[in-house]
């Protein structure tokens, strides 16, 4: 076991130093000079020289990229050229908003999506089953950012159910939530239909079905914990799917976490912002992929570490 | 010696330049505002800094305008100069020592009397390149600027403390822009003890003399403004509080104007949503619709064949339909046929420009040795509407043969592009274009078309640089007489249609500015699109719906 962690640690780290290289190289070849866009369009040669100079811009690549590793190692992701903030204090003022996001996201599709395989493993062949797996499809494909927009439409703007937009309080996080939630929704239906439909067949269930069990008693205390462990599992990978997804919808329900501070970035080329956000997103990445690992065979025990 | 007294100058069509009362009557309040009440402003991008040193964002420009204030400002809704923190100023006849007069009993927001160290303060600071300001190059005409500017000096030795109520700037060349450099933000008075308190964190902790100061900050979500109490000009501002409201994306905004929970959209009607609002009479009522100091052209590479024959240039004026270019975007733009926008003092009426004449331009073409047309790529950056007036762009030239493949990339490299001599044949200005720093006719000529740009890295995209031109430039800035600024703006003029005739532009159209507003806001429409404050006057507006 502590070998195994041992090892999976050291793959992560090597995963993260291959991303910042590659992430710092393609940003470094970017054509678009950051100084120019510092000094503004009234600024002198000297200006922009002195600029560089002062940030370090002046240096060949490799020594560019030595000093943002050792400035990463005590966890200074550098300074925001547009900004003029440093980049560790932006992304920490906006963790809690995307990690709220991610909870709340990741409880929508649980919900949303295990009780719509469950459904459907139940009612395997019927009109239902098919009304759902179509569903499932429409949710797994849909343009997040036009679910949200939908979403806001219909029940903020409409209903005036929920507010238009903004963070605050626990109405605010229902419609961005859901629209996160819908994606993995869709995966998860069609997961947990599946096994589910697996475990339905399997002979103890045939047994307890014998013994003559009621139907709810078979599906909820013998086939469900069964059926929903490889789902369970599947979480930590989920989080890579929504690094992804916060960017957008952060944008449309102007949900000020990270995902949103990326985009911006994205669209100003603020390197050490969109450098900063991508590490921080890929150690998330690698963090619930360990963990997924490590905590499978305590829910599975089919599942053995290696 | 003679000295140009500036209350001598009387209010004229000369105001636009240098003329403007000395001892300032103080401004007219609008008597139907009510005081007090708040307003709720969104925006789409983060606010990067309130540093008036740094701030050059659409967002902050104007909330710095707010928290800060300079020697000098513009009448509210106006072009029009006048002095702030000063009193008054003077200025030598030979146009290169102005001495101004400070207020007395001006506050900081945290207590202390603004004095004359202060200006010089902010002035050093400013052109110190360890400030990294984008704005430190207004400074240039400043005796002593070059010293600072290459680090050898800390300080300018042209900006004098007389008294700490006099401050005195001698200028290395008569310079009648100096006023404008002194209204803009960069010029702005902050105090020394608090940016030193804050350091490279002082653009989160604005301390200035302005009408409102910063009450609360929360990264990404919002800022909110207090009124100062102290505020030097009595009577202003009129609302209580302003809270901005980041990361709404203009659609979302839009619909919550509709719903009545924000007041204005800060970045504008969406342009999908543009014709549905215009065409509902009671939102209709709410848009504001003003000029804007914007051109946006078509840069062509006059050092590149086949650019660099005058006559291509010409027949690329002539092929496009700049009519339709202005429907794509709904009708949001007037056609340009000059670089300065019409409500830039030296705006030429009786310019006619080119005409839309594809035979003529086919027959330009011809003369220049290309009869069957060329290939060539054209530059715009990747935000709607670009690719589209890019598209537009494209098949007028195709109509005359010229065969132009789009580029299509991101604001920065695009940028990139454009500043490097042998990047790119054509570009479309669009969402980069030029706005003016400052209404004066000068502003679109030295770093867009002057030899000063033609430079790896800077904004002459043209790479048009006429030395003759230059010095009539350099002529007309040094004409610092308030008495004679039209004959200055008539130098401008003559100076663009000369640019004209050597065509380094197509200029497409002139940007309108739509500001929408709800229906409880208050104060002249011209509040609403003022020429240096965008979006809105936030110190002059007012709320209709306070007891």
């Amino acid at each position: 076991m502590i070998a195994y962690l041992g090892r999976r640690l050291i793959q992560s780290l090597l995963i993260l130093l291959g991303v910042s290289l590659i992430t710092f190289a393609l940003l470094y070849l970017l054509p678009a000079d950051p100084v120019r866009q510092i000094a503004g369009r009234s600024a002198t040669p000297q200006t922009v020289e002195n600029i560089r100079q002062q940030l370090g811009l002046d240096q060949p690549f490799v020594i560019q990229y030595w000093r943002y590793l050792v400035k990463l190692i005590s966890g200074d992701l550098g300074r925001s050229y547009i900004q003029r903030s440093e980049v560790t204090e932006l992304i920490v003022s906006r963790l809690p908003a995307s990690l709220l996001l991610m909870v709340g996201a990741i409880l929508c599709e649980l919900l949303l999506g295990l009780s719509m395989g469950l459904i459907a493993a139940v009612k395997r062949g019927t009109a239902t089953d098919q009304t759902l797996m179509v569903a499932s499809f429409v949710g797994v494909s849909a343009p997040q950012f036009v679910v949200g927009l939908l979403l806001l439409y219909v029940f903020a703007v409409r209903l005036s159910w929920f507010p238009i937009g903004g963070y605050g309080t626990w109405r605010h996080l229902v419609l961005p939530s859901l629209t996160m939630g819908i994606l993995g929704a869709g995966w998860y239906a069609r997961m947990m239909r599946s096994s589910m439909i697996d475990v339905l067949r399997q002979d103890y269930v045939r047994t307890a079905r014998a013994k003559g069990l009621a139907r709810r008693a078979i599906i909820f205390r013998h086939a469900l914990p069964n059926a929903i462990l490889p789902v369970i599992a599947m979480i930590g990978i989920d989080i890579g799917i929504f690094m992804g997804g916060i960017v957008v919808v952060e944008s449309v329900f102007g949900w000020p976490g990270i995902g949103q501070l990326a985009w911006q970035a994205i669209q100003r080329v603020d390197i050490p912002i969109i450098m900063g956000v991508t590490l921080v997103s890929a150690f998330a990445i690698v963090l619930g992929n360990l963990l997924a690992d490590i905590i499978a065979p305590f829910i599975d025990p089919r599942i053995k570490l290696r | 010696m003679k000295k140009f007294l500036a209350s001598t100058v009387a209010a004229s069509a000369l105001a636009l330049m240098l003329g403007m009362t000395s001892v300032r009557a103080e401004d007219a309040v609008d008597p139907n505002a009510k005081q007090g009440g708040a307003i709720t402003i969104t925006y789409k991008d983060d606010v990067a800094t309130l540093d008036p040193a740094i701030g050059y964002d659409w967002q902050n420009w104007s909330m710095i305008k707010s928290l800060f204030d300079g020697l000098m400002d513009y009448e509210p809704g106006t072009t029009n100069l006048k002095p702030d923190l000063a009193e008054s100023y003077e200025i030598a006849p030979d146009g290169k020592t102005f001495t101004f007069k400070l207020r007395h009993g001006v506050k900081f927001h945290n207590g202390r009397e603004m004095t004359a160290d202060d200006v010089k303060y902010s002035l050093d600071r400013v052109t110190n390149p360890k400030t990294q300001s984008p704005g430190a190059g207004f400074f240039g005409s400043i005796k002593g600027y070059d010293d600072v500017a290459a680090g050898k000096a800390e300080s300018l030795s042209g900006v004098t403390v007389v008294d700490p109520y006099t401050v005195k700037f001698e200028l290395t060349r008569p310079d009648a822009t100096f006023l404008h450099v002194m209204a803009i933000n960069f010029s702005h008075v902050v105090p020394k003890e608090e940016v030193e308190k804050y350091g490279a964190d002082f653009g989160k902790h604005p301390v200035g003399t302005g009408a409102f100061k910063l009450a609360e900050w929360t990264l990404g979500q919002r800022i909110v403004f207090e009124r100062n109490p102290d505020y030097w000009h009595k009577g202003l501002p009129h609302l209580d509080k302003i809270t901005f409201e980041i990361g709404q994306e203009p659609i979302v905004a839009l619909l919550r104007l509709q719903k009545g929970e924000i007041d204005v959209p800060g970045d504008g009607i969406p342009p999908a949503k543009f014709q549905e609002v215009m065409a509902d009479p009671e939102q209709k009522a709410r848009v504001v619709e003003g000029g804007q100091l914007h051109t946006g052209y078509v840069t062509m590479n006059t050092t590149m064949a086949p650019f660099d024959n005058v006559k291509v240039r010409q027949a690329v004026n002539m092929a496009i339909n700049k009519a339709r270019v202005i429907q794509i975007i709904n009708g949001r733009a007037v056609p340009a046929n000059q670089p300065l926008p019409p409500s830039m003092p030296g705006y030429d009426k009786e310019y006619k420009g080119y005409p839309y004449d594809v035979a003529k331009a086919k027959a330009l073409l011809a003369e220049a040795g290309h009869p069957d047309g060329f290939d060539t790529q054209l530059f715009a950056m990747n935000t709607d509407p670009n690719p589209r007036i890019a598209q537009a762009i494209q098949q007028d030239l195709a109509a005359i043969g010229i065969k132009a493949s789009i580029q299509s990339l991101a604001q920065a490299n695009v940028i990139a592009a454009g500043g490097d001599k042998a990047g790119a044949p054509m570009i479309w200005s669009g969402g980069m274009a030029w706005i003016a720093d400052f209404p004066d006719p000068s502003n679109f000529y030295g770093p867009i078309l002057g030899c000063a740009g033609a430079v790896p890295g800077g904004w002459n995209w043209s790479w048009y640089c006429n030395k003759d031109l230059d010095a009539k430039a350099a002529e007309a800035d040094s004409v610092v007489d308030p008495a004679k600024a039209g004959e200055r703006d008539k130098m401008w003029s003559a100076i663009y249609d000369k640019v004209m005739e050597d065509a380094p532009w197509a200029p497409v159209f002139n940007e309108q500015r739509f500001t929408m507003k709800s229906a409880r806001m208050g104060g002249a429409d011209n509040l609403y699109v003022d020429p240096v404050h965008i979006p809105i006057n936030y110190d002059n507006v007012y709320v209709k719906d306070v007891q």
